[in-house]
């Protein structure tokens, strides 16, 4: 019978919904790592779930209002123009305090809350769907253009003043985009499984390949393996998509291990 | 038009406070032109100032219009973790890897991690080196290099093309001497 439950057409578009942002918000991941920003994905998501629930009070509609305050976010952190964790730290705080504060006095945004902190893949519709295809497409069209923009940015980053050319329109671009998903995925999965997806495969990642285009790749596939791994184990097991993603992913870090143990000897 | 690609006069560069000059600069194309200093003269400052990232409180950097700039600063950019290879680094300034000469093509291949100091060194300088870029900033080139690398540095900076133009700022005085046209002291 669980079986069954596993090709329920019901579960179709949740399903696709969780195959097209798993890989997305891994690939972004290996940049934010690369720019030594990866706790970017906690604070996001965590902002993205303060959205959530302040839309949900104000009844507005939840993936707009999470995207939105995400994005205003993400233009605060463009605008204070700061490399590194720090701001991304007073995001997150900010973020779980408002979250947790506007659901304590809100029966309907205590329940947004409990969704978007636990995960609600199974409830995403052909909206999630085909804002999370928008996204991929966009990314897969705007990645030739950002990537060696933000390679000379992390490794050569007096580049563009050297050469009078403006560096804000890729960093503000890219963080968007890091935005757009990580508070997409927040509404789709959870805050924790949006983190680990955005954090557990590039640091896996950056282990075990070799070229960044690897990086990329053993990002995307190891996303895409924890994920369909979660998927059939939560229905077949009955339990929340949410915490069981984020358990693969972390049981995953075994082959980070085992290949600094392999390095080591 | 002039016939530098860079024109620096009565330059006064710095921070907060001017650190370097007041000095006069100048890179016809062909040349290396090699800047000692002793340490805190301002040599990296200058460089800097060049390049557009730090103050000019006085004086005038004229650059040839269109002119593309490399920098290599002293500190590369080395996280402990780093699985790019020398050949993503060269692909990113516009350096074709396929065109390294041998001893730098074999440390293409290998994740910049486990590259010693003076090998990821040698692929940071021959990729800018290889790159489009017309004037070639480099400073302190030689860090971390063992005499063998030097000396194949010293060859690699020899080898500039006609229309480019390459500043080199070191300490050691006999590096400069054997790799640059003219060397400029500053105190």
């Amino acid at each position: 019978m669980a079986l069954d439950t596993l090709v329920d057409p019901l579960f179709r578009v949740p399903f696709f919904t969780g195959l097209v942002l798993a890989p997305l918000a891994a690939l972004l991941g290996t940049w934010l790592r690369l720019r030594e920003e990866w706790l970017a994905a906690m604070a996001y998501a965590q902002v993205a779930a303060a959205g959530g629930v302040l839309g949900a009070v104000l009844n507005l509609a939840l993936v707009p209002a999470a995207l939105a305050i995400a994005a205003v976010a993400a233009v605060v952190k463009g605008l204070a123009a700061r490399a590194g964790n720090d701001h991304f730290a007073l995001f997150m705080l900010l973020g779980w305090g408002l979250t947790l504060l506007v659901a304590a006095n809100s029966a309907h945004g205590e329940m947004v809350g409990r969704a978007l902190l636990d995960g609600q893949l199974y409830f995403t519709g052909p909206g999630h769907l085909w804002a999370g295809a928008t996204l991929l497409a966009l990314t897969l069209a705007l990645l030739p253009w950002l990537a060696p923009r933000l390679l000379l940015s992390r490794f050569f980053p007096e580049h563009f003043a050297a050469n009078g050319l403006p560096a804000w329109r890729h960093k503000l671009v890219f963080d968007l985009l890091v935005v757009m998903v990580v508070a997409l995925t927040t509404t789709a999965v959870g805050v924790m499984a949006t983190f680990a997806l955005v954090f557990i495969p590039p640091w896996i990642a950056f282990a075990l390949a070799r070229g960044w285009r690897p990086v990329m790749v053993w990002s995307a596939l190891l996303a895409l393996g924890a994920y369909l791994i979660a998927f059939a184990g939560a229905i077949l097991l009955d339990q929340p998509f949410g915490p069981v993603l984020t358990l693969v992913l972390a049981s995953l870090a075994v082959l980070r291990l085992a290949r600094r143990a392999r390095n080591a000897t | 038009m002039s016939r530098y690609l860079l024109e620096c006069e009565g330059l006064v560069a710095g921070y907060d406070q001017p650190v370097v000059g007041p000095l006069d600069l100048r890179i016809a194309p062909g040349e290396v032109v090699g800047v000692f200093g002793p340490n805190g003269a301002g040599k990296s400052t200058l460089l800097r100032a060049i390049a557009g990232t730090a103050r000019i409180f006085a004086g005038v950097c004229r650059r040839r219009p269109g002119l593309r700039v490399a920098l290599q600063r002293q500190q590369a950019v080395r996280p402990e973790e780093l699985p790019l290879t020398g050949a993503d680094i060269a692909r990113v300034v516009g350096a074709n890897p396929a065109k390294a000469p041998p001893e730098v093509k074999a440390l293409l291949h290998p994740r910049l991690d486990r590259l010693s100091g003076g090998q990821f060194q040698l692929v940071q300088v021959w990729s800018v080196l290889a790159g489009p870029a017309e004037l070639v900033l480099l400073d302190e080139p030689t860090n971390n290099l063992d005499p063998a690398v030097k000396a194949r540095l010293t060859s690699l900076l020899r080898t500039v093309g006609e229309g480019r133009g390459i500043v080199v700022i070191s300490h050691e005085h006999d590096f400069l001497d054997m790799a640059c046209t003219r060397v400029v002291e500053i105190a």
